[in-house]
């Protein structure tokens, strides 16, 4: 772990770094894909929507001996769907399955009077209606939109609009390969499921804004240097918060994938599994996307500015100079993702090179003293 | 909020950390200490995790409306249900069709599953009926004995309203109505029927009031003429026995609003027997109903506010009714047939009505609550009550807490690993956290009927995660300012600010989540965004009064200042610069703060 400190330094002050930026275009069309898969899933096996959704059946057994696990059992392998089991106060069971229509239900009558053997006369079969009815979907869709909506006014206040739209396209990237997930694994949605979906939209947005905060500091008065570039100010933001990103994200899944595989590996497919399962996919997704595809969007969006244009044109002008009369090499926007100086102990070097343009400093500072100014405030 | 550009003190003062701390403390044992003192030592759990009640609740079709019963009807029922079950929308009730004509209502232990059940059986048909006549409710004259607490009758339509049950419950802890409606009518509308009774012969007026004693008689444009219905009605009248719990429920089943019909009433457990003109306001038309207390007679209420159409209807029937005599002055306010209370009326009222009657806190707000939802657009009648398991095995919630210490653990060795001596600080943050978040959640299962489900079991250890994050950010940041060159205490100082901003802004994006779900949905969203909403604001309160008091006391340790390498703040390690060897060329990173 010590290498790891060692590296954070590096990245800290860029002397190592991974292009993010420039690179981006491999990482969009991934996600692309990723998505398109996502959206294919969903048409093509659509989502196994649960009991609380759909409804479905419902068998009331009169007192019985069977334990509770056991009709479980039986009643899942003769519908091949979830059921929940519960006793009740006579000693009766209630099985709830998840079933499309009367005809099946009359099937998994039969076979449970078989299993638990009772005779089938005794055993009441009804239709159930969803617990979580349409009204609840949309309501929760409502909410939904209108934190949408809510969040990405607070951005553009917060940050700039630039930020807020390509949050909001991490947010929905996010949300699309989570649900996609789903209909390609064919797990059950249940209420669990959602309300994992629900708890991915604030902590995707958590690390897209601790990369945005970062951005925003380090893009201040811009313009009034003739350095670096957006977008490699944008990367650099990327770097210089990596081991923050990556050690949130770790210590984000860690207790999720703790859930997942006890939940899943000990016990089987029952409720945890659908909720870790959602917030394990949708957990890595919002890591994903806030350096890969939030970031670099904001630098696309902010490189269409005429004056982050100009900057740009000035800074490649200047390096032109520069690379004439032979004081560095020219830089194209593709810098180099290995880092240049491999030796830990560059800090002997104060007075360095101007190392790669893909994994500079910022923005020279003026002065040490009276540095101490809140740097919250906006303009 | 959490604006970003709040306005900030300076950096570099290390405020009270001491005070700071002792204040949280302080706040923790009490939370622990109401969590003891309660009784309550465990969040009360849902349905899926704990079992409950189960009721259900047949639909009767009324006669005449032979296909009410019919699905879209249903599903409405169930959403009205849904409302009042989850008031808060925290208690995680659930409520569903059976078959064509149940509805399932699952109650999770703990709750009050009397209340409940007062609760979904109430169809709140609310009518607003002027009273034509008056009489006591026992043609025998006898006092009821009071029932403590309305059996669950075989007949919907009596549906036991609060105010009903709760007022033979409280008659001995309840001072005399002072305020109770028409206390002084009541006495006149009793010598009127008694004279009536003696006189035997109903003389049918136009009102289909027979008032020997002469008193003006309403003149109501809706009531139809003296015709056979009208005698009929008397007759009923005469020989209706309020007492009768039969006889009371058969006579909301035919009540038609449209039409004078009679009603029974109790009136501090004494019932009496009306005759109601047809319903001048609805509670269609009552726009919000709330719990509050009359601050004249300091008794409980209930106060409708209507909507315009409705107000507009309810100023004219009141300014006819204040220029009456007794007992034509007053209004019956009927709930399922049943009179709940009858005001008299001596001015024109607008915008408001309140119900009053011997109500306690509860049963006003219980009524406030079914009201606000408006009525149920079938009569229920209650088949089965019993309880019900889990639906979830233990083993679900065990593994969840297994898999969650297992998580937590992994946490701790990972941030071990990576922050040396500082993981220590975000130990016992998260414990601090984990403690509070646990007091808060028992105190709230008695307080607002919170109850955890498995959803809020996962959304608490993800939420584990999302608090070291925060810890995560702060440290990060000192480590920045460390590799800026600075030495240890002024690096917490600087990096306070900075740290604050970021977790301010994030956990605001997390907490605006939280609150739209909460204000716009319904049931189990709901609940979840109550969650989410709760810890976000204690990661809020924990890295605020906890943390940074911590870390700044911390700083002057010898232990962590020294920057040993198992401190994890090594400057060695962490690759700072030798301050003094700051050049006029230093690359400074971008997350300096600060630019002229």
């Amino acid at each position: 772990m010590s290498r790891l400190g060692d590296l954070g330094a590096r990245l800290y002050r860029g002397e190592v770094g991974y292009d993010f930026v420039g690179k981006r275009k491999f990482w969009y069309a991934l996600s692309i894909l990723i998505t398109i898969a996502a959206i294919a899933g969903l048409a093509v096996r659509g989502l196994n929507m649960g009991i609380e959704f759909k409804g479905g059946a419902v068998f009331n057994t009169p007192k019985t001996s069977i334990s509770v696990a056991a009709a479980q059992d039986h009643a899942e392998k003769a519908s091949g769907h979830d059921a929940i089991v519960q006793k009740l106060g006579n000693g009766g069971l209630r099985i709830q399955v998840t079933e499309l229509n009367t005809a099946q239900a009359d099937k998994v009558q039969t076979q449970l009077a078989k299993d638990l053997n009772i005779p089938q006369e005794k055993i009441n079969a009804d239709l159930v209606g969803p617990s979580w009815g349409n009204q609840i979907a949309n309501k929760a869709w409502t909410g939904l939109g209108i934190f949408m909506i809510l969040v990405v006014i607070y951005l553009a206040i917060a940050f700039e609009w630039r930020m807020a739209v390509a949050a909001l396209i991490a947010l929905i990237h996010d949300l699309t390969i989570t649900v996609g997930v789903y209909a390609l694994v064919g797990f059950e949605v249940t209420p669990g499921t959602v309300i994992g979906l629900l708890t991915i939209l604030g902590y995707s947005l958590y690390d897209t804004v601790v990369v945005f905060d970062s951005l925003k500091e380090g893009s201040k008065d811009i313009t009034k240097q003739t350095r670096f570039t957006y977008s490699e100010i944008a990367n650099r933001s990327i770097n210089s918060t990596l081991v923050r990103s990556i050690n949130t994200t770790v210590v984000a899944l860690l207790p999720v994938a703790g859930l997942l595989f006890i939940g899943g590996g000990v016990l089987g497919a029952g409720m945890l599994n659908d909720i870790s399962l959602s917030l394990f996919v949708g957990l890595a997704a919002g890591a994903y996307s806030s350096i890969f595809i939030a970031t670099p969007l904001v630098a696309d969006l902010k490189e269409r500015e005429p004056s982050i244009r100009a900057l740009r044109k000035r800074v490649l002008a200047k390096r032109k100079a520069a690379a004439a009369k032979g004081e560095a090499p020219d830089y194209s926007d593709e810098g180099p993702d290995e880092p240049r100086d491999a030796e830990p102990d560059d800090r002997e070097i104060p007075e360095r090179d101007i190392p790669p343009a893909a994994v500079v400093a910022g923005p020279r500072s003026h002065g040490g003293r009276g540095r101490g100014r809140p740097s919250g405030k906006r303009r | 909020m959490a604006a970003p550009q709040k306005g900030r003190r300076q950096t570099g003062a290390p405020g009270k950390p001491g005070r700071t701390l002792i204040l949280f403390l302080i706040a923790l044992i009490a939370l622990v200490g109401g969590m003891f003192g309660a009784g309550e030592l465990t969040p009360r759990l849902g349905i899926d995790l704990a079992g409950g009640t189960t009721i259900t609740l047949k639909a009767k079709s009324s006669p005449g409306q032979a296909n009410a019963v019919n699905e879209t009807n249903m599903n409405t029922a169930v959403g009205i249900i849904e409302r009042r079950v989850n008031g808060l929308g925290v208690q995680e009730a659930e409520v569903q069709t059976q078959g064509s004509d149940n509805i399932i209502v699952n109650i999770p232990k703990g709750t009050n599953s009397q209340q409940a059940r007062e609760q979904v059986g109430t169809t709140a048909q609310l009518y607003f009926r002027p009273v034509l006549t008056l009489g006591p409710g026992d043609p025998s004259a006898q006092q009821p004995p009071p029932d403590a607490s309305p059996a669950p009758s075989a007949d919907s339509s009596k549906s036991p309203s609060p105010s009903a049950s709760d007022k033979s419950d409280k008659e001995s802890a309840d001072p005399p109505a002072a305020g109770a409606p028409s206390a002084s009518e009541t006495t006149q509308g009793r010598a009127l029927t008694e004279e009536l009774k003696a006189d035997a012969t109903p003389t049918p007026s136009g009102s289909g009031k027979p008032d020997p004693s002469g008193s003006p008689s309403a003149s109501e444009p809706a009531t139809p003429p003296a015709d056979p219905a009208t005698e009929k009605l008397q007759a009923d009248f005469v020989a209706l026995d309020c007492t009768n719990e039969k006889a009371r429920g058969a006579l909301g089943d035919n009540a038609k609003p449209g039409e004078p019909t009679l009603a029974c009433g109790e009136n501090d457990g004494v019932w009496e027997k009306y005759i109601l003109g047809p319903a001048e306001v609805g509670g269609k038309d009552v726009d919000d109903a709330n719990a509050t207390i009359n601050q004249q007679t300091g008794q409980w209420i209930v106060q409708m506010d209507f909507t315009g159409g409705g107000s507009k209807k309810f100023q004219a029937i009141t300014s006819k009714l204040s220029q009456q005599q007794a007992p034509q002055n007053q209004f019956a306010i009927v709930l399922d047939g049943e009179v709940v209370s009858a005001p008299s009326v001596r001015q024109t009222l607008s915008a408001n009505a309140e119900i009053s009657g011997n109500f306690t806190q509860e049963s006003a707000q219980d009524l406030g609550n079914i009201l606000s939802y408006g009525a149920l657009p079938l009569t229920f009648q209650e088949e089965t009550v019993t309880t019900v398991t889990a639906a979830l095995g233990g083993e679900q919630l065990e593994a969840g807490l297994i898999a969650g210490a297992i998580g937590l653990a992994l946490v701790i060795i990972y941030l071990v690993l990576y922050y040396r001596g500082l993981a220590l600080i975000a130990i016992i943050s998260l414990l601090a956290s984990a403690v509070m978040t646990y007091a808060i959640m028992t105190l709230l299962g008695p307080g607002i009927g919170f109850a955890l489900n498995l959803p809020a079991v996962c959304g608490a250890i993800v939420a584990i995660g999302i608090t070291a994050d925060s810890f995560i950010v702060y440290f990060e940041r000192i480590r920045d300012e460390i590799r800026e060159g600075r030495t240890l205490r002024p690096a917490v100082e600087r990096a306070w600010p900075r740290a604050r901003r970021t977790i301010l802004v994030s956990d605001f994006v997390s907490f605006l989540a939280a609150a739209v779900l909460f204000t716009v949905t319904v049931g189990k969203v709901q609940g979840f965004a109550f969650t989410l909403g709760l810890t976000t604001l204690l990661d809020v309160v924990v890295v605020f009064f906890f943390t940074k008091p911590i870390m700044t006391l911390v700083a002057r340790t010898k232990f962590f200042s020294s920057g040993g390498s198992w401190s994890g703040l090594d400057p060695k390690r962490l690759g700072a610069k030798p301050p003094l060897r700051r050049s006029p060329r230093r690359l400074s990173a971008p997350t300096d703060p600060k630019e002229a």
